[in-house]
Order: C-alpha cells, then structure tokens, then sequence
C-alpha cells in the first residue's frame, strides 16, 4: 500500500519510538492528536505495524540465564510451496524467534532462544534435524550482543558538547 | 595582569567586547543536572563512515601539509557539491578554498576587502562573530536591526537606512543564528537590487544550508548578477555534523579568492590534512547521512517550537538551522534576566538574546539540537517556570 508522507513520517517515529506520546507525535508531525491516532488507527489495522515491542538488554537481569543461537539451515524446497511449507513447520515452534530465507550457501536462517546451550542443542537434534526437507544445520550460539535491531547496547551516550557555544 | 604587560595589548583587541556568552558558559557549567538548549551545534556524531574515512588516511600516512587551496580532490568534490545542490558553478582551482571552519572563511574574507575605516553592514540580531571580526579587520561594523514582527528577515530598506559612502560590504547569514530566518529566493532578490544599486560586497555565510525545513533552499551567488560580488562561506559543521573537525570553505570570484588565498597562505599553510580526508568521504557519500538528520530536527523543531507556543512563549516557525528564537516580553524580564533565572532556578541554559545584538532584546535562544527526552523535560521545566513567575 501506498503511504502518505505524514504517514510515513509517523511509521519511522514509531518504529524507533513506540511509547512516544501522542501529543508529542502529534506536534512533531504537525497534525492534531486526531488524526495522528486516526493513522495510526489504520496502520495497526493494515499490519503496516505489526507489533510495539521493546528491546531488552536481558544480561543485566540477575538470575536470567538463556542462550541464543543463529542456525543455518539447509532443506531441500518441495514442488508448489518451495520453501515456505518448511519454513512455517520450522517458525510455528514456540522457542524460534525468527526465520529468514537466505540467499547463498544455505537457505534458512533460523534464530533460536533457550534456557541452555542443552536445551538448544535438544531443539536441533529433535525438532529441526529429523524434519524430512531438512538436509544439514549448522548452529552458531552468540557470545554478546553488540548491536540489536539498530540500537546498540551498553551505548555510552554522554553528550561531550560544550554547555554553551556560539 | 601587570600595568606593563596590559599595555601590550593592542587597542584594537583592548575594545573588543568579551563575548557574552562567556559569562553564561561559566555559570552552567558549574552546575550539575542541567539541560542545555544554549549550544550552536549538532547533538550527533559525525557519520561513521566519515570517521572511518579519516581514520584510514591516518593508516595510510597521509599527515603531511595540503596545498595551501586545500586537496585538490576535495576541492573538486566542494565544487561538484556546489553545482549539484544549490546551482552554483566555481573552478576547484582557483575559485574554491578550504579553511579552518568557516569562522576562518569570514575572517578572511573580511581582512582580504576591508581598508581602515570601511563599513561592513552586519544583520542582528547576529552570530557573535561578525562585528568582532569586522573590528579585527581594521573596519567598522554597521548594525541593522531586523524586527521579530516581520520574523526577523532583513528588508531592503533597512540597508538603506545605514550604508554609507565607506560602506564595502554586506554580512547575510541565512538560515540565520540565532533566529533560524531563512531568506527566500524573493527575499534575496530584493536585497541583491540594493547591493547592485549600491555597489556592495556580500559575505554570505551559509554555514546552515543544508539545514532548512520548508522551502527550496535559494543561494545567495545563484541570485541574478550576485556570484561576482559575492564571496560564500560555508562548511561542514553544521549540516555534516562535523564541528570539531574545524573544516570549512569559501567559493568566489577569482580575484577575491586569490587575495584570501594570500593571507590564508601565510597564517594558516593549509587545513587539517585528515579533517580534509573525512570531508571528502561527507560529500562523496553523506547525503543520506544529512538527510537523516535533516528529518530529525525538523521533528524535534515542530515538537519544540509548537510547545513553546503551548505554554506561553511566542515563537515563529523558523525555517532552518536548528534554533528557535522565542520572544519573552511576556514575562516583563530581560533576556538575560530570563536565562539566568531560568538556569539557576530550573537548570535550564538558553542563551539571552542580547548576546546577538540589542534586537535581540527580549528574546532567548533555544537549540533543539538535543535528544527528544532533554526536549520534553525542558518544556515541563520552562513550563513550571513560567507559572511562578
């Protein structure tokens, strides 16, 4: 669909922002709070927004424990759905959080959360390896998470200007 | 400071007024928790790709002198930028310099026209900078005052009423610091018929261009009969966020750019060579970079400006750089009585706008070149503030 270019304006706000005010957003786009929350209204119902979540940097939780794994995925795509049917079978399992059909040397990209490096290597070696399309994984477990979606953790963020300048 | 040492001090330099931001720079920053909306520059980092950019021509070892003009390849690039942007054809070899910021392209450009005694029309309210340096240069400064009705925007007959036999030269600064006016193409066309009708020289600072919200940017040179009597000053401070790189340039006429060349010769040998290098990686492949920004305070400006308004200080819609110019005689204070309250009971820095000149009276500056947060959290203080008055 075709957005407008207030629309746009407010798609790009809200997607680094989605707890910003509405009387805020309103203001910044030059609307009223009405017709501000009249777009956003319509962006939720097309799915144009999908969700307002929230980046949580779960290292400084005490007590969390979980691991995350990029899995490289190689299947075998089946006549008349390609890769897709794979992918839901792959995507419908609570614990992945993400799938993406790649380009290159595999072809899905599967992000998975667990508890454990166990649990995980469980999911591989029960879930996703004895699926008939899948023909080889490789699993890669993430060490730190430097960067996410954009924002960076742990990102000092002092302003080093000068108090006052000309 | 001895008797006998003070007077070494030249009389020129003994007259110069302390800038008056000084003072107030002094008393914020001893404070903690303060919100500062009183600095003239970007709150982003300089893309890294311009960093990195520098970086490596530090790698490679390229720390020795430029040419004098600067980097023939970057020269290039400020002439191609110049063309493609704002419609403006300068020669990289011989019609385009790059300084020490742009602060060393106005004073250049000053000491390279003035003789003892000549006058030089500065625009207030104005950046600090202009009559100062007009002094330094040997002239002397002429003030017009432009008027917060008319949202500040310098009108033909206001040169009329003070340009002289001596005057030389005209200082335009559009988007302007510390109002944010921006001249339109109408604007400046009828400011060039009296600069023609009276045989003057534009300095045309620039430094904000990239930073303009509403309309069609118009360069002064691209005005009809303008780029021979005009020398634009401009730089990568401001729109590439780039401050402390003290990179700038100058585009003129030949025989202008030739004179400024010889005292930028002499004083100065050449610009930071790798402040040089991440200037040309800004304009080979930061516009992106620039239009990001760009987006981002136009959307803090609308926020800023139109809360301003909401809670009781009057505020036009400046059209560029990132300032709002607020009048404050509702409160019956002085500008500077204003931000020094404001500071020491809120923790809030604007800058009085006195500094810019006395038609800056009644009014403060206020730059929303910070995060959206520090801008809500203003507002909340400027609000209570302004209810306990």
């Amino acid at each position: 669909m075709k957005l407008t270019e207030k629309e746009l304006e407010i798609v790009e706000i809200v997607e680094k922002n989605g707890r910003i005010p509405l009387d805020t957003l309103a203001k910044m786009t030059s609307l009223t709070v009405e017709e501000v929350e009249a777009i956003l209204q319509k962006l939720e119902e097309t799915k144009v927004i999908v969700q307002y979540a929230t980046i949580v940097d779960w290292r400084k939780i005490d007590g969390h424990e979980g691991v995350t794994a990029m899995i490289d995925v190689k299947v075998t795509p089946k006549r008349g759905v390609g890769f897709d049917e794979v992918a839901e079978r792959i995507y419908r399992f609570p614990e992945v959080k993400s799938v993406y059909l790649m380009s290159g040397a595999y072809d899905l990209s599967v992000v998975i959360e667990g508890r454990s490096m166990a649990e995980v290597a469980h999911f591989v070696s029960e879930k996703l390896s004895t699926l008939d399309s899948v023909i080889s994984t490789t699993t890669h477990f993430i060490l730190k998470k430097y960067k996410h979606d954009g924002t960076v953790f742990d990102q000092g963020d002092q302003d080093r200007r000068i108090v006052v300048a000309p | 400071m001895t008797r006998a040492t003070k007077t070494y001090v030249s009389e020129t330099v003994s007259r110069l007024k302390p800038s008056g931001i000084r003072r107030f720079f002094d008393l914020a920053a001893s404070m903690e928790g303060v919100i500062s909306l009183g600095v003239g520059e970007p709150d982003f980092v300089t893309a890294w790709s311009v960093r990195e950019a520098c970086i490596l021509s530090l790698e490679q070892g390229y720390t020795s002198y430029t040419a004098n003009a600067g980097l023939l390849a970057l020269r290039q690039e400020i002439s191609a930028y110049l063309s493609r942007k704002f419609g403006l054809s300068y020669r990289p070899d011989g019609e385009v310099l790059v300084t020490v910021g742009a602060s060393q392209a106005l004073d250049l450009a000053l000491r390279a026209i003035v003789n003892p005694r000549d006058e030089v029309i500065v625009v207030e309210p104005s950046f600090v900078s202009y009559s100062p340096l007009v002094a330094l240069a040997g002239g002397v400064p002429i003030s017009v005052r432009t008027n917060g009705a008319d949202h500040f925007k310098l009108r033909p007959q206001q040169i009329e009423e003070v340009v002289s036999p001596r005057t030389k030269a005209l200082i335009l600064c559009s988007p302007n610091n510390p109002t944010g006016t921006v001249l339109n193409q109408e604007d400046l066309a009828a400011i060039a018929r009296i600069v023609e009708k009276h045989d003057l020289l534009v300095i045309s600072d620039e430094i904000y261009a990239e930073l303009t919200y509403d309309e069609p940017y118009t360069s002064f040179p691209a005005v009809e009969g303008m780029r021979e009597r005009t020398i634009l000053v401009s730089g990568f401070s401001k729109g590439f966020a780039m401050t402390g790189w003290r990179l700038g340039f100058v585009a003129a006429p030949e025989e202008l750019l030739q004179a400024m060349l010889k005292i930028h010769q002499y004083a100065m040998m050449c610009a930071p060579t790798m402040a040089q290098y991440g200037a040309i990686e800004a304009l080979k492949n930061g516009e992106h970079d620039v239009d990001e920004m760009r987006k981002s305070y136009r959307r803090r400006r609308n926020y800023f400006v139109q809360s301003l308004n909401d809670i009781g200080l009057h505020c036009h819609l400046p059209g560029g750089a990132f300032y709002a110019f607020p009048s404050i005689a509702s409160t019956g204070m002085t500008s500077e009585q204003f931000a020094e309250r404001l500071l020491l009971e809120e923790k809030v820095a604007v800058v009085p706008g006195s500094v810019f000149g006395d038609s800056g009276e009644g009014y403060v500056r206020c730059s929303y070149a910070s995060s959206l947060e520090q801008l809500q959290e203003a507002i909340k203080r400027m609000k209570r503030f302004l209810s306990r008055i």
